[in-house]
């Protein structure tokens, strides 16, 4: 890396005693990024700002918000009602945990059809399936703060799937608690761990762009970077197309924000949290709904392991089998448009994920288990079976000589910049 | 490196470009947007509607006897209220202007002579003056003695010793009857 040289001195000073000038022109100007990254690659960046958008509206929000079973309730309605533009803060920070999700599932969808998890990226997609345990756990958590009918519920219904774990489960259940049942304790506590999680986030999202800016970005094609006649400079070429998708999906955000705010929400949840009486239909946010169909799809006991340890087993895994994808994928081929067999299973797998989630959204009974468990079969199926017989069985399509060869007709471009360099 | 510092840009051959206009056009609307988005931020940290809803405190003063003096709380603050004896309004009235460090007669600080009733935040460094309870010391003017770092208000609430800066501040109030005040 060669240190690139400041003509402000001021800048200059700092830069030799930390190079944070350095760095910022290396990786926010200089990346050398390959240049035929379509509009999926903007989801990376998109997630990135919504985080920070939610740790500013979290940070003014814990101001006004109070942590307690009587006040909490009171204390949310009061910032909607009477603090200055409270209303708008909620809504962001409650339509922004909808968002991140929806922004993170496409990114982590690009990264299965385009093969970004293969080498040498394994640690960068196992990074981020870290940042989607840390992020599902924060959204549970500040879903139980406003303390309405489905916070408490929901709270009370999650905990109680570490009663599941063979003979430690009832103390680990009561440990989570701090009491006998969702009460003060635990509200505290998730509040305190919902305003932790998100800088844990912010540390993992930065190894993940250490883990990125090491191993390069991948690319639609899915092949290497044979050199720089194949990038481009991610200033200001992507960051100006970032900004572009920015703006897109700012339309879309505050479009929910200020026309549909309660669009994700559920109407149970301004009902002030009774410990007596359990709502008639408990359902998750929806980020949450295939894995909660995934949890309810075992109704029966395997020889001695009851149903309920293996719905929670399930559901785990549905996360934890993520991590093991670039070594359950064995085809040296990243992107999906070079294997022809494999494209059609991403979309059989895509559309089975909406099924999971739509059984999530329904009642347990009649033709929902079923089908449920058919969808929670074929989910496993995916990973454990169908990509590894792939690996050997798919003959792949011809792959491009270079991203260059591929994107820019013939010999366009490489005169031009060898001259300029 | 040294020598890489001192090369100066190229020189321009034209004066305002084309591209010139864009980064400046688009620079703004980014700072007006920006300031735009952080206003809600800032201004949800401005005291809240229920707030402002409790910034006005009623007081009956009936049962306030000549010579007493009484604490009310107004906007999270004590309000002195001192039913004052005709010698300590005739002392308030008497003093010299010429003397005072926040010059100003006792007839613009009160509605009724015989109410005096000051915000009771010492207007050096924000501690509660002694002088409202029976015992207490009220300083070498007979109203009230700051103990924080020695400040002594006259019976007017006026500031006559002590490093405190403005007399005593007299709240926005009214007498909505002869013996009931609206303080804010």
């Amino acid at each position: 890396m060669e240190a690139p040289t400041w003509k402000n001195p001021v800048i200059g000073w700092i830069d030799r005693r930390l190079p944070i000038f350095t760095m910022m022109q290396h990786d926010l100007v200089d990346y050398p990024t390959p240049k035929n990254l379509n509009y999926w690659w903007n989801f990376g960046s998109l997630a990135g700002i919504i985080l920070v958008i939610m740790i500013a509206t979290g940070v003014v929000l814990a101001m006004h918000y109070t942590p307690h079973v009587d006040y909490a309730f009171e204390s949310v309605e009061r910032i909607m009602r009477d603090v200055n533009y409270g209303w708008l803060l909620r809504y962001l920070h409650m339509n922004g945990a909808s968002m991140f999700f929806i922004v993170v599932y496409i990114h982590m969808f690009r990264g299965l059809y385009y093969g970004s998890y293969k080498a040498p990226r394994e640690v960068l997609w196992i990074l981020g399936v870290f940042i989607l345990l840390a992020m599902m756990a924060t959204a549970f958590m500040g879903y139980v703060l406003p303390w309405g009918q489905m916070s408490f519920w929901g709270a009370t219904v999650i905990t109680n799937l570490f009663s599941a774990i063979p003979l430690v489960g009832e103390y680990i259940v009561t440990w989570l608690w701090g009491g006998f049942s969702v009460d003060n304790a635990t509200l505290n506590r998730f509040f305190s761990l919902h305003y932790l999680m998100p800088f844990v986030i912010f540390a993992l999202v930065f190894l993940h762009l250490v883990a990125l800016h090491t191993s390069k970005s991948n690319n639609p094609l899915g092949i290497d970077v044979k050199g720089p006649q194949d990038t481009i400079p991610f200033t200001p070429y992507y960051t100006i197309k970032d900004m572009f998708g920015l703006g897109v999906f700012m339309i879309v955000y505050l479009g929910f924000v200020f026309f549909s705010p309660n669009f994700y929400g559920e109407p149970d949840n301004y009902i002030k949290a009774n410990p007596m009486v359990t709502p008639a239909h408990i359902v998750p946010e929806w980020y949450f709904l295939p894995y909660y169909a995934i949890l309810r799809a075992i109704t029966f006991d395997i020889w001695f392991v009851p149903a309920k340890l293996l719905g929670v087993t399930a559901m785990f895994g549905s996360i934890i089998v993520l991590l093991f994808l670039p070594w359950l994928d064995r085809s040296p081929v990243r992107s999906a448009r070079f294997r022809p067999i494999y494209k059609q299973f991403f979309w059989v797998f895509l559309a089975n994920c909406f099924v999971l989630g739509y059984v999530g959204s329904k009642p347990a009974e009649g033709v929902w288990i079923p089908i449920g468990q058919a969808a929670t079969a074929y989910y496993f199926a995916h990973f454990l079976i169908i990509l590894p017989l792939l690996s050997f069985l798919e003959r792949p399509k011809p792959l491009p000589a270079s991203i260059s060869a591929a994107v820019t007709p013939a010999g366009v471009g490489i005169p031009a910049r060898s001259a300029a360099e | 490196m040294a020598e890489m510092v001192s090369t100066s840009p190229p020189p321009r051959d034209e004066g305002e470009t084309r591209r010139d206009f864009l980064l400046i056009a688009t620079g703004a609307v980014a700072a007006v947007g920006t300031g735009l988005a952080i206003w809600p931020f800032v201004d949800s940290m401005n005291p809240a509607a229920d707030t402002l809803a409790l910034a006005s405190t009623g007081v009956n003063l009936s049962p306030v006897q000549v010579g007493q003096r009484i604490t009310v709380v107004w906007r999270g603050k004590p309000v002195f209220i001192d039913h004052r004896p005709p010698a300590e309004i005739k002392s308030a009235e008497d003093v010299d202007l010429a003397v005072l460090v926040d010059p100003q007669p006792d007839s613009q600080r009160v509605e009724k002579p015989e109410w005096l009733i000051v915000v009771g935040v010492c207007t050096h460094l924000g501690c509660i003056p002694l002088g409202q309870k029976t015992g207490e010391p009220r300083g070498d003017y007979g109203g009230w003695f700051c103990p924080c770092h020695g400040s002594h208000y006259d019976t007017s609430g006026r500031i006559r010793k002590g490093p405190a800066p403005k007399n005593l501040m007299v709240p926005p109030y009214e007498f909505t009857d002869a013996t009931t005040i609206k303080i804010g």
